[in-house]
């Protein structure tokens, strides 16, 4: 694994995308602590961390694309099958070198709170919670964007996924507001998302009738629930979508609460999501 | 070193490799032949641990390569038939890695890398990028990849594909080099490389195996119903005359040649070859006419691969129904 994690730091570290991602991590940053702390003189450095994570739907696409897709595209993911190494060694060694490249720019920008609090009272609790709160809000997007690129040999295209899955997380909440609150309505959407999950584990597994399966499961205890208990549904899109979302998490800690749940939260979502991308690793080796 | 116990592999219809069986020795080089699309690089990617097998066991060193990877891939070192290079790095950073997710460290590393790339003659191009070097180059880096970790088994898909004359002749030089050492397997299409290189030949079919043996003896097997080529300073009607005295062959063709000689084809049935010959020699001789020449025409190595890759194709129309 240790391996594994030296090249692709070295590789991350001789492609400009990573530069890239640290270069716009650190302006949009730069940008509203200079609009927020400096203009407005404002004292709370999480808003700038809470208005900021928006980056994160362009840049994690950018830095997460290469890894796994690449490996296919250059047919070098034959030689990481054939070396004495699992594919979990494979995923965690990449993970944990995005990590690094993530955690760069971060330790940059922990250092701004300390220079606020030169000029003024800023109360670093809430700045630093916050602060590792943005690394573990990234660290999961991080996952998730790894997982999209090892679906694909094209990299534009797992950006390209990876863009349009963040976004909708980003938006979710506010998205699902828009749909009719009541009982039925809440049903309604429920029964839409089913279908696009079982669409979506149809084209990731190919496995139709997995995908026919999960979706009928699904869908009959949505009914099922509903004739039990519809008073349940009422607004229920709203509340599953604001549990789900990474990002409304987040806001908890700009808020000033060190929510342990999200911390617990934001850890399965990574191990979720590497565990699916290993999933698609050895899924290539049984095609 | 090797065992292959029915091993099978199915794409959704299309089997790509059904029920084969091979018991693979250690110290020597061994040839897999095959036309196109026979399930060569299937068979070496699931003897490598890169494809799972829909049936069967491969076992290296003893090692179950599904159930023991991590073992049995340290014995093996395996060049898939397109290089696995990262283009953008220096041979040198390349082998590092490779090096060192195979377990190699420190001195140990350093001390092998320096080994293979002398044995692969890269050592002047190790600090240029990968993505600059000639196919040549980028196979011999592909190569020494292969040898890090002082592999007993070496498997190579297919390394001459696509290389000029000379280096496919260095390639292969190398390949005999290796082979004094450890066992090499080694994939290819053309007939006359694997001849000449290889100890013991293993010849697959539409995924079947059709033939395991030392090249000599495959030739021989396919000597027995082979033909006579002669050519006499007589009339066709004398030959025909002279040859039907012979006892178990036949006359294929006859032609009458210029200035008075007679070109004839003859079978020799179930014969021994040399045999028939030494008869119909002691024949034209007892006779007093002249035999010009007198070939008994060996199979070559082409023939027994066409023959025996050819008689298993029946099957091969039906298989292409169920694809579409």
């Amino acid at each position: 694994m240790t391996a594994i994690f030296r090249h692709e730091l070295r590789t991350d570290f001789h492609t400009l995308t990573t530069y890239l991602f640290g270069a716009c991590l650190l302006a949009f940053i730069g940008i509203w602590a200079m609009m927020y702390n400096i203009q407005a003189s404002v004292s709370n450095f999480e808003y700038v961390l809470g208005d900021s994570c928006l980056a994160f739907v362009v840049i994690v696409p950018i830095l997460t694309m290469r890894t796994l897709a690449e490996e296919r595209r250059q047919k070098t993911d034959q030689l990481l099958y054939s070396l004495p190494i699992t594919s979990f060694q494979v995923v965690l060694g990449k993970y944990l070198a995005l990590l690094t490249v993530y955690a760069v720019p971060l330790c940059l920008i922990a250092v701004y709170p300390l220079i606020f609090a030169q000029y003024g009272e800023v109360y670093l609790p809430t700045s630093y919670g916050s602060l590792f709160a943005f690394f573990l809000l990234g660290a999961a997007l991080l996952a998730v964007g790894m997982f999209l690129s090892s679906l694909t040999e094209n990299q534009g295209f797992a950006a390209g996924i990876g863009i349009a899955v963040i976004l909708l997380n980003y938006y979710s909440v506010s998205l699902s507001e828009y749909v009719s609150s009541t009982a039925f309505g809440s049903a309604a959407a429920l029964y839409v998302l089913i279908l696009l999950l079982g669409l979506l584990i149809k084209y990731v597994t190919r496995n139709e009738k997995l995908a026919w399966g999960v979706g009928l499961v699904l869908l009959a205890l949505t009914v099922a629930a509903y004739f039990v208990d519809p008073g349940a549904f009422e607004g229920l899109l709203p509340r599953i979508m604001t549990q789900l979302s990474l990002f409304e998490r987040f806001y908890v800690f700009v808020n000033g609460v060190f929510d342990w749940t999200a911390v617990v939260y934001y850890v399965t979502v990574i191990v979720f999501f590497l565990f699916l991308s290993v999933q698609s690793l050895e899924k290539r080796r049984y095609n | 070193m090797i065992e292959i116990e029915h091993l099978t592999k199915r794409y959704g219809a299309v089997t790509a490799v059904s029920d084969l069986s091979l018991q693979i020795g250690s110290g020597q080089i061994y040839g897999f032949l095959g036309p196109n699309g026979a399930g060569k690089s299937t068979t070496m990617n699931i003897m490598t641990g890169c494809l799972s097998a829909t049936q069967g066991h491969v076992r290296i060193g003893g090692y179950d390569i599904f159930e023991e990877p991590r073992q049995a891939k340290k014995l093996i070192g395996y060049l898939p038939e397109q290089p696995p290079l990262y283009l953008n790095e220096s041979p040198l950073e390349y082998l590092r890695f490779v090096g060192q997710a195979k377990g190699l460290k420190g001195s140990e590393l350093t001390g092998q890398i320096d080994a293979v790339m002398e044995q692969t003659g890269i050592q002047e191009m190790k600090n240029r990028r990968i993505s600059a070097l000639s196919k040549g180059y980028r196979q011999r880096v592909g190569i020494a990849q292969a040898l890090l970790g002082d592999p007993q088994v070496v498997i190579l898909d297919e390394p001459t594909v696509g290389l000029d004359p000379l280096q496919i002749i260095e390639i292969r030089d190398l390949i005999r080099e290796l082979g004094r050492s450890r066992t090499v397997i080694f994939s290819s299409h053309i007939l006359s490389e694997v001849q000449t290189v290889c100890d013991q030949i293993i010849m697959i079919a539409h995924g079947h195996l059709v033939a395991f043996d030392t090249p000599d003896n495959l030739e021989q097997k396919l000597l027995a119903p082979s033909e006579i080529a002669l050519t006499a300073q007589a009339d066709p009607a004398r030959v025909e005359a002279l040859l039907a005295g012979v006892p178990g062959v036949a006359v294929a063709e006859i032609r009458q040649e210029e200035q008075g000689r007679t070109a004839a084809r003859v079978l020799t049935g179930g014969r021994d070859i040399f045999q028939a010959s030494r008869d119909i020699f002691l024949a034209f001789a007892a006779e007093q006419t002249v035999l010009l020449e007198l070939t008994p025409k060996r199979a070559s190595l082409e023939d027994v691969f066409l023959e025996l890759t050819e008689s298993d194709a029946p099957d091969q129309p039906q298989r292409e129904e169920e694809a579409v």
